[in-house]
């Protein structure tokens, strides 16, 4: 087990009733480091991110985050963790419709306890930064595609996570739009030195990371130095 | 794509006269281009100028009465080929294909190849995003043009590494019709 990773699997097993979905997977992220998990359909990439992420418990194997286990803890220290040190993007439906962009964004913070004012005032500021300024107040069914994908950036980031859990983030966006997400993503993560796993398999946009992870028939093979 | 190393890759299995290594080549590789005798004999006089392949006189009519036999020479300079990625640049697939197509052949780690050259092309990929991100308008627009060209080179490595036992399969019924 290296000690200077930020996030890392050791051996991981994880099956779905008699299917195996990972069997036998070791990743290592190092702090500030963007990697690109790819792999086949049905190879278990989703799979080890939801692991990593804390989601999924492995059936055996480890998952450490900052040097402490992650599975060895319950369901309320695991959720913590998640809202406090981790940010997740997805492929769709990630915004609460009945919410405003603001709400949406500043969601994380009253969770997490925040005083509301403070909250919504470090929603703008994370509006401004994704180049979503004067958006607050719109509903999130107002949106296009593109500028959805960075409201959940913007709300994935506003708590300042140390790593953001990314599956096909512009999976749903045409070429043009999925690539100034790309950037944009790229920008606030490199100036936070946000950690970033970043599942896809689009080559195109695994090229926007620092190096690749093959995940075949639920092994994980690391391509490339670790570490930026 | 280099006509004398994948000859070259061929006698790697066994010696062969020049008559049989153009239908050889023809059958894996020819397509609608086969290799005309000109470019064989010119191939093969080049390999064993540089030391690559021997030939041998053999006793009998017609005009295959040489043998070429790989050197150890040879046998290493067919294993460095197959074992390094191409440089990664548009239209490639002809390379792509030879070289797994002969490493399975050989029985090399044709899926280990692949991988290799996965890593290269998204390497260069990574490069390419890097000049879209920093570079100006001319820039962008070749390096989109690299890009989705590897891109395609790359999903047909996917593919093709999905396929490889199918492929052998095949590999192996294109060589039964040869011999047969």
């Amino acid at each position: 087990m290296s000690t200077n990773m930020l996030i890392e699997a050791v051996d991981v097993h994880r099956s779905f009733g008699t299917t195996p979905a990972l069997t036998g997977a070791s990743v290592a992220v190092a702090a500030g480091e963007v990697v690109a998990v790819m792999g086949p359909s049905g190879s278990g990439k989703s799979t080890l991110l939801h692991c990593l992420a804390g989601i999924y418990l492995p059936d055996s194997g480890e998952v450490r985050f900052d040097g402490s286990r992650v599975d060895g803890l319950n369901d309320t220290a695991r959720t913590r963790l998640r809202r406090t040190a981790f940010g997740f993007v997805f492929q769709f439906g990630q915004l609460v419709p009945e919410l405003t962009v603001a709400d949406n964004v500043a969601l994380p913070l009253l969770l997490g306890k925040v005083r509301r004012k403070e909250a919504y005032a470090r929603a703008e500021e994370w509006l401004d930064r994704l180049g979503l300024s004067g958006l607050g107040g719109r509903r999130t069914g107002e949106l296009s595609g593109g500028q959805a994908q960075r409201v959940a950036i913007a709300r994935a980031l506003v708590t300042r996570p140390r790593v953001l859990f990314a599956d096909e983030p512009t999976g749903s966006l045409d070429s043009l739009t999925g690539e100034q997400v790309m950037d944009e993503l790229m920008n606030v993560v490199r100036a936070e030195g946000t950690a970033v796993v970043l599942v896809t398999h689009d080559a195109r946009v695994a090229s926007y990371a620092d190096r690749e992870i093959m995940v075949r028939d639920g092994k994980a093979l690391t391509v490339g130095a670790v570490g930026r | 794509m280099s006509v004398p190393l994948t000859l070259l890759g061929l006698l790697d299995r066994a010696p062969s006269h020049g008559y049989d290594l153009k239908r050889h080549y023809d059958t894996l590789f020819g397509n609608d281009k086969p290799l005309s005798f000109g470019q064989v004999y010119a191939s093969l006089g080049r390999l064993t100028r540089d030391g690559l392949i021997e030939s041998r006189a053999e006793p009998g009519d017609g005009p295959d009465r040489k043998s070429y036999a790989i050197t150890d020479a040879g046998h290493g300079q067919v294993a460095e080929w197959l074992g390094e990625p191409v440089e990664p640049a548009p239209h490639l697939q002809t390379v792509l294909f030879v070289k797994v197509v002969l490493a399975l052949l050989l029985d090399r780690d044709a899926a280990g190849y692949l991988d290799l050259q996965r890593r290269t092309h998204l390497a260069r990929m990574r490069e390419l995003t890097e000049i879209k991100r920093t570079g100006g308008p001319a820039e962008l627009l070749l390096a989109d043009y690299g890009l989705f060209h590897l891109e395609a080179d790359l999903r047909w490595i996917d593919l093709t590494t999905a396929r490889l036992g199918t492929l052998a399969e095949t590999v192996r019924i294109a060589e039964t019709g040869k011999n047969a």
